[in-house]
C-alpha cells in the first residue's frame, strides 16, 4: 500500500486529538482588553448617587496609582468582592468606582449593605467608559498609575487571594 | 398545609431581578431616521461581535451590552464617522475579537493564506495528472 492514503488518516487522527486536547483545556470567556499600557481615555461621569463626587479622567492623574472598579448593584459577583475592595481600601489604596447602568437608589441601598471602600462614583448608563476602555462585563478592576494609563486588568470578582497580588501590582507601577 | 402553601408560593416566586432596571441607550432599540445612514449602522452591526454572548452579532443581541454597543454605532455614524473608523475603534479596545470580518493581521494572516496554498496544491496535482495524461495520449498515438 501507497504511503499516500495514509494522508487522511493521519490528518483525521490529527484534528481528532486536536479536539480531545481542547476538550480537557478550561474554557477562557474572557475578552482580554486591548488598552493596557494605552492612556485612560478621556472620560467625565456624572455623580452615581447624591453626596459623592463623579469620576473623570482628571481624578487619575498625580499623586498615587489608583484602582478603577466598574460594578453594579445589579451584580452578584460585585457583592462577593465588596470586602476584598474594604480590604484594599483600608490598605490605603484610592479606588474609583463606576457604577454600570444603575440608579442613585440602588447604588445608596448596595453601599449601606456591603460598605462603600470608593473615594468617587461615576455612573455609566450606556456602558460608555466600559466600551472605551475595552471592558467587556461587570466587574472590573483596573490599576491606572499616576499619570492616567492603564497598567492592569482584573476581569472577574476580586478573590480574596488577588488582594495582594493588586497591592503588588500597584507597587509596581508606581 | 403549612408544607403545602409554601410549596405553592415557592411556585409563582420570580427569581430576583439579576439584571439592571434601566431605560435602554437612546440608540439602542430607536432607528436612525435617515434609511441609508440605518443600513449603513446594520450591515456594521451584523458584522460586530456581542461581547457578553460572543456567539451572536450585537445586531441579533438583546444583552444589555450588546445595545449600548449598537448605540455607540448609530450615534458615531450620525456623528459623521464611517463604519471602518468605527470597526477600528472596537478593534482597537477589544482585539480582533469583536469583528466578525477578519482583518490580515500577525494572527490572522493563516486564514487567508491556506486556501490560496490550497488552491496552488490542487492547481499543481491538476497540471501534472492532466499533462501525464496528455503525455499518455501522445505516446499511444
Amino acid at each position: 500500500m501507497r504511503l499516500v492514503y495514509l494522508v487522511p488518516l493521519a490528518l483525521f487522527l490529527f484534528f481528532a486529538g486536536l479536539a480531545g486536547y481542547m476538550l480537557t483545556q478550561p474554557k477562557d470567556q474572557n475578552v482580554p482588553s486591548q488598552m493596557i499600557e494605552q492612556p485612560l481615555p478621556d472620560f467625565a461621569l456624572e455623580p452615581a448617587l447624591e453626596g459623592m463626587p463623579g469620576a473623570s479622567r482628571s481624578d487619575f492623574v498625580g499623586g498615587e496609582p489608583r484602582l478603577l472598579n466598574i460594578w453594579a448593584s445589579w451584580c452578584l459577583p460585585c457583592i462577593a468582592e465588596a470586602p476584598h475592595l474594604e480590604r484594599l481600601k483600608e490598605e490605603g489604596v484610592e479606588i474609583v468606582g463606576v457604577a454600570v447602568r444603575d440608579t442613585p437608589q440602588a447604588v445608596e441601598g448596595f453601599l449601606s449593605r456591603h460598605g462603600n471602600p470608593y473615594s468617587r462614583i461615576g455612573s455609566d448608563d450606556i456602558s460608555e467608559l466600559m466600551l472605551e476602555i475595552g471592558a467587556s462585563g461587570v466587574p472590573e478592576t483596573y490599576v491606572i498609575d499616576a499619570e492616567g494609563n492603564i497598567r492592569y486588568q482584573h476581569i472577574g470578582d476580586i478573590r480574596e487571594s488577588d488582594v495582594p497580588m493588586l497591592l503588588e501590582k500597584l507597587e509596581e507601577v508606581r | 398545609m403549612m408544607r403545602f402553601l409554601v410549596a405553592l408560593l415557592a411556585l409563582i416566586a420570580t427569581p430576583l431581578a439579576a439584571q439592571d432596571s434601566m431605560p435602554p441607550a437612546p440608540y439602542a432599540y430607536t432607528q436612525l431616521q435617515d434609511p441609508a445612514l440605518e443600513a449603513e449602522a446594520v450591515e456594521l452591526m451584523e458584522t460586530l461581535r456581542c461581547l457578553k454572548c460572543q456567539s451572536q452579532s450585537i445586531h441579533d443581541s438583546d444583552a444589555p451590552m450588546a445595545g449600548d454597543m449598537r448605540h455607540q454605532v448609530r450615534a458615531r455614524l450620525l456623528a459623521g464617522e464611517s463604519p471602518d473608523q468605527i470597526r477600528a475603534w472596537l478593534i482597537q479596545r477589544y482585539g480582533d475579537y469583536v469583528s466578525y470580518q477578519p482583518e490580515v493581521s500577525a494572527t490572522t494572516w493563516p486564514l487567508f493564506a491556506i486556501p490560496l496554498l490550497l488552491l496552488a496544491i490542487v492547481g499543481a496535482i491538476l497540471v501534472r495528472r492532466l499533462g501525464r495524461r496528455r503525455s499518455d495520449e501522445g505516446d499511444a498515438a
